[in-house]
């Protein structure tokens, strides 16, 4: 239950608002102040091909092989898709299959590397001045350094950067909203390293040729947006450090352009198209390394916090590190928490095992326990309104969630199923516990299953159609080619017939000259005739 | 950890529950139901428990037949505020079986033969009133004036018991009617308003409930600070009482405006009867109401629209439980047409248009 706050009238300056959101317990002064620390080597690194939207990556290496800290490992394949790289010097022991940090842990392509201990670097890539370089030589180092998007939907980020050959864009947005709960490592990255991310940023707007540049922050920061503002002079005139209301799900990108631009991005369409980028204030950091230093992306600060954890604390990490080393870093679990989760609490993984490794998109892993998380059981629907109450996108969860129960997707996407963006708020709020999103999500599961099997049919339905069109037209061609022949055939016959006639003919005719008759029954030299 | 099953987020919950949200309905409403306990002493408070024990025993029989956990369904709160707010509605010297007979038809007919918690289309509590009322005329419009406790008349504890489970006809108080029902009576015989007024209860006793009525009839003052309160609370929302009582005020002025002789004015209309019991407590029914804020603004004007054209034009003195059911049958009607606009669509759920010059 919450009282009615005087603080939720109060309006910040130059904000538009958005609909909906909640404010959940951020409970983020577990971790706020404790300073980025870096990890010490870990015994095993476990690098997931695939840490990002879009095609797996091609391992280049095999077992038993040598690798350099920062070499490549893992291949883009494809226009979206990004490089993986070794994230410490030492020995590959496997390429094979690990379970994914994933709540399935299914398992996925991995490069398992044995760390040496020495974390020597291979060649870096050359540093390059950003001021000089051509925007899409940046691109295509961001691309090079296999960056994605840090938040977590790790969408490559040097495909964001090349949005400029298509739309006509104004401005860049740095997401610094941080809106999930628990997590802090944002806030500290922004903090201790706001040089490096202010030149991240700089480097990224040229990069885009943009020269319009917001960096938005919740006001549960005060200490990140006095240090961004002291630097992001650097950025150029026209770049600003907006403060936006601390309300989840504020860092959701289109709701973050609505906030600060007022533009509404049109279903279905990127927020490109409106002329905005939205980049994460760590994936400009991660931006910075690469092109001033040449460093692709091998590690990440990620926070680790809740009740069960006995440390809680920011931790520069390796790709690839198991969570149980990291948990182990942190003093370990105090207990057998409830629900441990990597992300933040609200649109976070739960994960079933500690060996799974961290990867490119995660910002936190959270140790919960039961006082912390939700009861599991859940009492019919109330009709309350909660849950249209706080719903950013305006849908009305409740109805949704009704026509999925009854098997009706359909219904469900016409009420507009496909505009969640599954941030929770409903879930959060429902007073009867309901797990809506879990219900969108399969759902959604469920159409995408249901789109594929449809594709594969009509790819199948396709296929054997250009087949039967494709025997045909060979009948056809052949039917034809016999035709010719037998035409041509007919005509050679006529030919060889009438040259025989025409032979016997002429031999005829030299008979009877040769005989001495006058009379010519056919073909007289016209001349003769005209005389 | 999770034992096993994967669940979505989100992980973290508001920790607000149903039960909670009864449990802040029924704590607004304490005030004015401890105020009717005083006015109507002991014989109130024992039809209150007669009607709130039959709403939960009937309850759980439904549960029972309908095979479900009745641990955990029965102390939801539901039961108990459908049987509170049915206690509210009755005349307080009622017999025992008039509040029994009433908690079973809410919880039976009203609720569970639709399937239960949140599957009704009518709000249980005035299905049972107005079920009562058409079947009940008599044991439904007998009202005492109050006699506090303490003050002579009031009957004891032993006198309570009989008026209320003794069936006596031989009540002492002196019995009226209540003030709608008075100025109704006194128009349909034709006579000035004006002189009706005067032999009836000031504004000022009605606002404090010092008046004849059933439990929710009496103090509007109370009623609209517990509702003030549960709206701070969040856990109603400020549309349905705001264009209740806009509605019922802006008609009534407008009537007495027209012909001050013939209609009373807006503010006895607010402060009198069940008015302030709907717009706070009942009309704000979560499952037979409209859930969207705009749909709250519509059925919260027509409920009030209802109200005060059965007051002036129809058969009863008092038209809430009829306002509300009949409004009640147009949520989902409602509910379709004002759906939310969806983020990035028009009303009719087409994309928006990209701003001019965006695309090239």
């Amino acid at each position: 239950m919450q009282l009615f706050s005087l603080a939720s009238l109060k309006r910040y300056g130059g904000n538009f608002g958005i609909r909906g959101g909640v404010h959940p317990e951020t409970r983020k002064y577990l971790a706020a102040e404790c300073a980025i620390e870096t990890m010490p080597l870990p015994s095993l690194v476990r690098v997931p091909l695939q840490q990002h939207i879009g095609a797996e990556a091609v391992p280049l290496v095999k077992r038993d092989d040598q690798v350099l800290k920062g070499q490549l490992i893992g291949k883009a394949r494809g226009a979206v898709s990004a490089h993986v790289h070794a994230p410490t010097s030492g020995r590959v022991i496997a390429v094979g299959q690990f379970a994914a940090p994933h709540p399935s842990g299914l398992p996925v392509a991995t490069i398992t590397i044995r760390p040496d201990g020495e974390d020597r670097w291979g060649p870096h890539m050359p540093r390059m001045r950003p001021e000089d370089a051509d925007p899409a030589e940046i691109a295509q180092r961001v691309m090079e350094a296999g960056i994605v998007g840090m938040g977590g939907a790790t969408f490559p980020a040097a495909v964001k950067l090349t949005l400029r050959e298509r739309y006509p864009l104004h401005t860049l947005i740095i997401n610094g909203a941080e809106c999930e709960p628990y997590l802090t490592c944002d806030d500290r990255l922004l903090r201790e390293r706001s040089e490096e991310v202010v030149d991240g940023i700089r480097i990224m707007a040229r990069a885009l040729g943009i020269t319009k540049v917001i960096v938005a922050i919740e006001g549960n920061k005060p200490q990140a947006i006095e240090a961004i503002r002291r630097h992001i002079f650097a950025v150029g005139p026209e770049a600003r450090v907006v403060r936006v209301p601390t309300l989840y799900p504020m860092g959701s990108e289109k709701h973050l352009v609505q906030t600060v631009t007022g533009l509404e991005t049109p279903a279905r369409a990127l927020t490109a198209e409106l002329g905005v980028v939205v980049h994460n204030a760590a994936t400009a950091h991660a931006v910075h390394k690469a092109v001033r230093y040449g460093e692709p992306l091998i590690s990440r600060v990620l926070t680790v916090s809740g009740f069960g954890v006995k440390r809680p604390a920011n931790v520069e990490v390796l790709i690839g590190t198991p969570v149980s080393e990291i948990l182990d870093h942190c003093g370990g679990l105090t207990g057998t928490p409830d629900r441990l989760i990597l992300g933040g609490p609200m649109m976070g993984l739960p994960i079933q095992s500690l060996r799974v490794p961290v990867i490119k998109g995660t910002n936190g892993i959270l140790a919960l326990e039961a006082a912390e998380t939700r009861r599991h059981e859940a009492m019919p629907c109330i009709r309350c309104g909660g849950c249209i109450k706080v719903c950013p996108c305006g849908l009305m969860p409740m109805e949704m969630h009704a026509r999925i129960h009854a098997g009706d997707l359909d219904g469900a996407v016409e009420t507009g199923l496909l505009d969640c963006v599954s941030c929770g708020s409903c879930s959060f709020n429902c007073p009867s516990n309901i797990q809506l999103v879990q219900g969108f999500n399969y759902a959604k599961g469920r159409l995408a299953a249901k789109q594929s099997q449809k594709h594969q049919q009509e790819e199948a339905k396709r296929l054997a159609e250009a087949r039967t069109a494709r025997m045909e037209a060979i009948a056809d061609a052949k039917r034809k080619a016999m035709a010719r022949r037998k035409a041509e055939q007919a005509a050679k016959k006529k030919r060889q017939a009438e040259e025989k006639a025409r032979q016997a003919e002429a031999a005829a005719t030299e008979k009877t000259s040769n005989a001495g008759t006058d009379a010519q029954t056919a073909g007289p030299p016209p001349q003769e005739a005209a005389e | 950890m999770t034992g096993g099953a994967i669940v979505s987020g989100p992980h973290a919950h508001s920790k607000f529950s149903v039960a909670q949200t009864m449990v802040s309905v029924m704590v607004c409403l304490s005030p004015a139901t401890a105020l009717g306990f005083y006015q109507f002493g002991w014989p109130a408070i024992l039809l209150f428990a007669v009607t709130v024990a039959s709403a939960l025993i009937a309850e759980a029989i439904c549960l029972l037949l309908a095979r479900r956990p009745v641990s955990i369904y029965l102390f939801d709160g539901s039961a108990i505020l459908t049987g509170w707010l049915l206690a509210m509605t009755l005349p307080p010297w009622a017999p025992w079986w008039v509040g029994t007979v009433g908690a079973f038809i809410a919880i039976g007919l009203g609720k569970h033969v639709y399937g239960g918690l949140g599957q009704n289309m009518f709000n249980p509590a005035m299905v049972a009133r107005a079920m009562l009322l058409v079947a009940l005329p008599v044991q439904m419009t007998t009202w005492v004036l109050p006699p506090p406790f303490g003050e002579p008349g009031a009957p004891e504890f032993w006198e309570a018991l009989t008026i209320t489970f003794g069936g006596s006809g031989d009540i002492d108080a002196v019995s009226g009617a209540t003030t709608l029902g008075f100025v109704a009576a006194g128009l349909d015989g034709g006579r000035h308003l004006t002189d009706i007024m005067a032999e009836t209860f000031p504004l000022r006793s009605l606002a404090f409930g010092h008046v004849p009525g059933s439990l929710g009839e009496t103090s509007a003052l109370l009623l609209f600070l517990g509702g003030c309160l549960l709206i701070a609370m969040r856990v109603i929302r400020w549309q349905t009482p705001f264009a209740l009582l806009l509605s019922a005020g802006g008609l009534s002025a407008a009537l007495h405006l027209l012909d001050p002789m013939s209609y009373p004015s807006p503010l006895w209309h607010l402060a009198s009867g069940g008015l302030m019991l709907c717009a706070f407590f009942i009309a704000t029914d979560y499952v037979t109401s409209p859930v969207s804020g705009l749909g709250q603004l519509i059925y919260g004007a027509g409920t009030g629209l209802l109200i005060v054209i059965i007051r002036t034009w129809g058969a009863f003195p008092e038209g809430a439980a009829f306002a509300v059911l009949l409004m009640n049958a147009c949520t989902p009607v409602i509910d379709t047409y004002t759906r939310p606009r969806i983020f990035g669509r028009d009303r009719k759920g087409r994309p928006l248009e990209l701003p001019k010059g965006a695309r090239q």
